[in-house]
C-alpha cells in the first residue's frame, strides 16, 4: 500500500481551523512531490458537510470520526482514534498543527507509534540523506526545519528509520492554497465506539471559557505593535488610534503581553502569531529574536523605540529615535493632514 | 485529602538569550559544556506549583528529577532550596544527544524506579529544545492521563485533580483521575525564592562524582558520611534498567542534519529624530508608495 502523507485537522462547532487548512496545503506540496496521496482525519460532532472545508486543498482521502463526545478536544479520545487510524494507514508523514491541542496529542502520538516527531516546524520540504556511520542513502525524507536555542539557529531535522515522520506548524506560517474547489475525496466514515473506551473519557471538562470572536492579526495589512516600553495599558490607546486611522489592527510583544497592557490574542512572535502585513510599526519593542520571528517578513518596517540599540533597528526602513507618546500622535496629525 | 507524592521532572538548560557560535558540536547536538546554565523557567513553575500543593496537602512529597549532565546537580541544590523533599539526578554519558522520546524513555525508567506517584509535573517546554513534547510522552508511557497548559491547580480531592489551563483564546478546567501528569504554563505562579534555612541545610548537598573529585576536602566527606540525606542519588543506565537501544543518539528518531546560524542582514535603515519635520516626510513617503493611505 502507498505511504501516504496525513494531516490531523482541528475542529469546533464545524469550522476546520486555519491552522488545519494551511497545513493541508503544506501537505499537499509534500505528496505531490513524493507522488502520493493527501489523507486528512477529522475528530468532533455535527460533521456532515466537513469535507466541503477539506476537499479544496486536494485532499484524496478523509477519515471522519463523528461523535459528539469528541469535541471539545480531549486528549485520550483522539489520542486513541489517531492511533488506531495511522495504524491501519501507515503513512510516511503525519502533520499536525502546533496549537494546544497539537501540541498535546502530536508528541503523545509520537510516543505510542515510538516514531520521530519536530515540533514548530517553519518549513517542510523533501530532500535525501547520506548517513556516514551506515554508508547508507536514504531518499525522500521529510526535512523538518525549525529554529531552535531561542531562535538563534535554524536546525533542519530529519528522522531515517522510525517513521512515520512527524511534525507540528504554526499558524501562520504556511499559506493555505485551495487547488480545485470540486476536488473529490473519499470519505471514510469511523466507527468511535469500535476504538474508544471508557478509560478515555475520565478526564472531564468541568468549565470552558472561551472566547469566539477571535482577532484576526494575520490578515491585517497594517499592524501597530506596542513592546514593554508602551508602559501601560492606557499608554496602548495612542497605538490603537493609530491603527483604525491606517485601517490596521494593534498588536504586542511578549513583554507587552506578560505586562498586561495587551491581551495574549494580540500576542506578536514566537509564541504568538506570525504576521507578514505590508506595513508593521513597532512601538517600544527591542525586537528579541523571538518577536522578530514573528513579523520580520512585513514588507515595511517603522520602529520607534528611545533606545538606538534596540535589535529590531536592524531590520527596521526606518528608525524614529523619539518617545512614542509623542512620535505617535505626530504620525496621526500628519496623515490626517496629508492623506487623500 | 490524603498527602501526596510528586514528582517534578526538571531541566537545567543552556541560557538560549547568549548562544555563540562554539556551542555547537558537529553533529548537531549542543555543547552544552560552554554556555551558561539555567534551571529552565517552565520547571521553575511546575516546582511552584508542586510546592503550592504540598502546602495545602502537609505531608505531600516533592522529588526533582532531572536528566542531565554531571552539572545538572546544580538544579537538584536549587529544589532543594526553593522547598524540594528530594532530588535525584539520572546521569551517564550514555544518554547524550537523546531527543524527546529517548528522553522521555529515560525519564519514565527513573519515575518507575522511584516508585508510586500521585502527580509528575514538568514545564510545559524547555528553554533549549523549545518542543513541549517530554511532558505528554512521559504520560503516554506511563500510561496515565495527561492536563497540559496547567496555570492553576483549583482543587485536588476523591483523588482528582482539578486544574485550570490557559488555551490560546480562553481558559478551560478539567478534572482528572489521579495518578496523572501536568506540564505547568508560563503564566502560572512563579517559584517562590530560596528559603534561607534551606539553602544552610543543602548548600553541602552534593552527587558522589562531586564528592570523588579532586578539590573536595575531608571535611565534605564527613559532612556526608553523617548526613547521608545530602548525598545526591545519581542514577546511570543500569541504575534505571534501561535499554541501551532506546537511549540517547541511538534511541532518538529525530536526529539533526544541518545547524544554521541565524545572521542578521540589517537593513538599509532610515534614522529620524523624532521632530515634525522628518515625521511628515516619512509619512508622505508612505502615502507615495501606497503603503497607507
Amino acid at each position: 500500500m502507498m505511504k501516504n502523507v496525513f494531516v490531523y485537522c482541528e475542529v469546533e462547532n464545524q469550522k476546520v481551523a486555519e491552522i488545519s487548512q494551511e497545513l493541508l496545503s503544506a501537505g499537499k506540496k509534500l505528496a505531490v512531490k513524493l507522488g502520493c496521496e493527501l489523507e486528512a482525519m477529522i475528530f468532533g460532532k455535527d460533521l456532515n458537510n466537513i469535507s466541503d472545508q477539506v476537499s479544496p486543498y486536494g485532499v484524496d482521502r478523509i477519515f471522519i470520526a463523528d461523535d459528539e463526545r469528541l469535541e471539545p478536544y480531549q486528549t485520550l479520545p483522539h489520542a486513541s482514534l489517531a492511533e488506531h487510524i495511522l495504524r491501519e494507514q501507515d503513512p510516511q508523514i503525519v502533520l499536525f498543527g502546533a496549537t494546544s491541542v497539537g501540541r498535546d496529542l502530536a508528541p503523545r502520538i509520537a510516543s505510542v507509534l515510538n516514531c520521530g516527531l519536530t515540533a514548530d516546524c517553519t518549513i517542510l520540504d523533501i530532500g535525501d540523506h547520506f548517513d556516514k556511520k551506515e554508508k547508507k542513502d536514504y531518499k525522500d525524507l521529510l526535512y523538518a526545519m525549525r529554529p531552535a536555542f531561542g531562535g538563534s539557529i535554524m536546525a533542519n531535522i530529519i528522522n531515517w528509520d522510525m517513521h512515520p515522520q512527524m511534525a507540528t506548524v504554526r499558524e501562520g506560517v504556511m499559506k493555505k492554497e485551495i487547488i480545485d474547489p470540486k476536488y473529490k475525496a473519499e470519505i471514510i466514515k469511523v466507527n468511535v465506539d469500535d476504538i474508544v473506551n471508557e478509560e478515555d473519557f475520565v478526564v472531564k471538562i468541568i468549565e470552558r471559557h472561551i472566547e469566539q470572536s477571535g482577532v484576526n492579526l494575520k490578515e491585517a495589512p497594517i499592524i501597530v505593535a506596542g513592546g514593554y516600553g508602551v508602559g501601560s495599558k492606557e499608554n496602548f490607546q495612542h497605538l490603537q488610534d493609530l491603527a483604525d486611522l491606517l485601517g490596521g489592527e494593534v498588536g504586542g510583544s511578549r513583554a507587552a503581553v506578560d505586562a498586561g497592557y495587551i491581551d495574549h490574542d494580540r500576542q506578536i512572535g514566537q509564541t504568538g502569531t506570525t504576521v507578514r502585513p505590508k506595513l508593521y510599526i513597532a512601538a517600544g519593542i527591542s525586537g528579541a529574536i523571538q518577536h522578530r520571528a514573528g513579523m520580520q517578513e512585513a514588507s515595511m518596517i517603522i520602529s520607534i523605540n528611545n533606545d538606538p540599540e534596540a535589535p529590531i533597528n536592524k531590520i527596521a526602513d526606518y528608525v524614529i529615535h523619539g518617545d512614542l507618546g509623542e512620535v505617535v500622535p505626530k504620525m496621526i496629525k500628519y496623515y490626517k493632514k496629508n492623506a487623500k | 485529602m490524603r498527602p501526596l507524592k510528586i514528582v517534578v521532572l526538571a531541566k537545567q538548560v543552556p541560557d538560549t538569550r547568549h548562544v555563540g557560535p562554539d556551542a555547537m558540536k558537529e553533529d548537531g547536538t549542543v555543547n552544552r559544556g560552554k554556555l551558561q546554565t539555567v534551571f529552565n523557567p517552565d520547571d521553575l513553575h511546575a516546582l511552584e506549583l508542586a510546592l503550592n500543593i504540598k502546602d495545602r496537602i502537609p505531608g505531600t512529597q516533592v522529588t526533582v528529577l532531572t536528566m542531565g549532565p554531571k552539572r545538572a546537580a546544580d538544579i537538584i541544590r536549587e529544589g532543594y532550596y526553593r522547598g524540594a523533599d528530594y532530588g535525584v539526578m539520572i546521569s551517564d554519558r550514555r544518554f547524550g544527544g537523546a531527543d524527546t522520546l529517548a528522553t522521555s524513555y529515560t525519564l519514565v525508567k527513573g519515575i518507575q524506579r522511584l516508585g508510586h506517584f500521585d502527580l509528575i509535573l514538568g514545564g510545559r517546554q524547555a528553554i533549549d529544545g523549545d518542543t513541549a513534547q517530554v511532558g505528554p510522552q512521559c504520560a503516554d508511557k506511563l500510561k496515565i492521563p495527561q492536563i497540559t497548559y496547567v496555570d492553576q491547580v483549583v482543587d485536588i480531592k476523591d483523588d482528582k485533580i482539578i486544574a485550570r489551563r490557559r488555551l490560546e483564546k480562553g481558559v478551560e478546567t478539567v478534572s482528572s483521575p489521579m495518578p496523572c501528569l501536568m506540564t505547568v504554563h508560563g503564566s502560572s505562579p512563579a517559584c517562590r525564592s530560596r528559603h534561607a534555612k534551606r539553602v544552610m541545610k543543602y548548600k553541602y548537598a552534593r552527587t558522589n562524582t562531586e564528592l570523588n573529585s579532586s578539590t573536595t576536602d575531608e571535611m565534605l566527606l564527613t559532612l556526608h558520611k553523617k548526613r547521608p540525606y545530602l548525598t545526591i542519588p545519581e542514577w546511570s543506565v543500569e541504575d534505571i534498567e534501561a535499554d541501551l537501544d532506546k537511549i540517547g543518539l541511538t534511541g532518538s528518531p529525530t536526529k539533526v542534519k544541518s545547524v544554521e546560524s541565524i545572521v542578521l542582514t540589517a537593513k538599509e535603515s532610515k534614522i529620524l529624530s523624532g521632530n515634525d519635520e522628518e515625521i511628515e516626510m516619512m509619512i508622505k513617503e508612505l502615502i507615495e508608495k501606497h503603503t497607507i493611505g
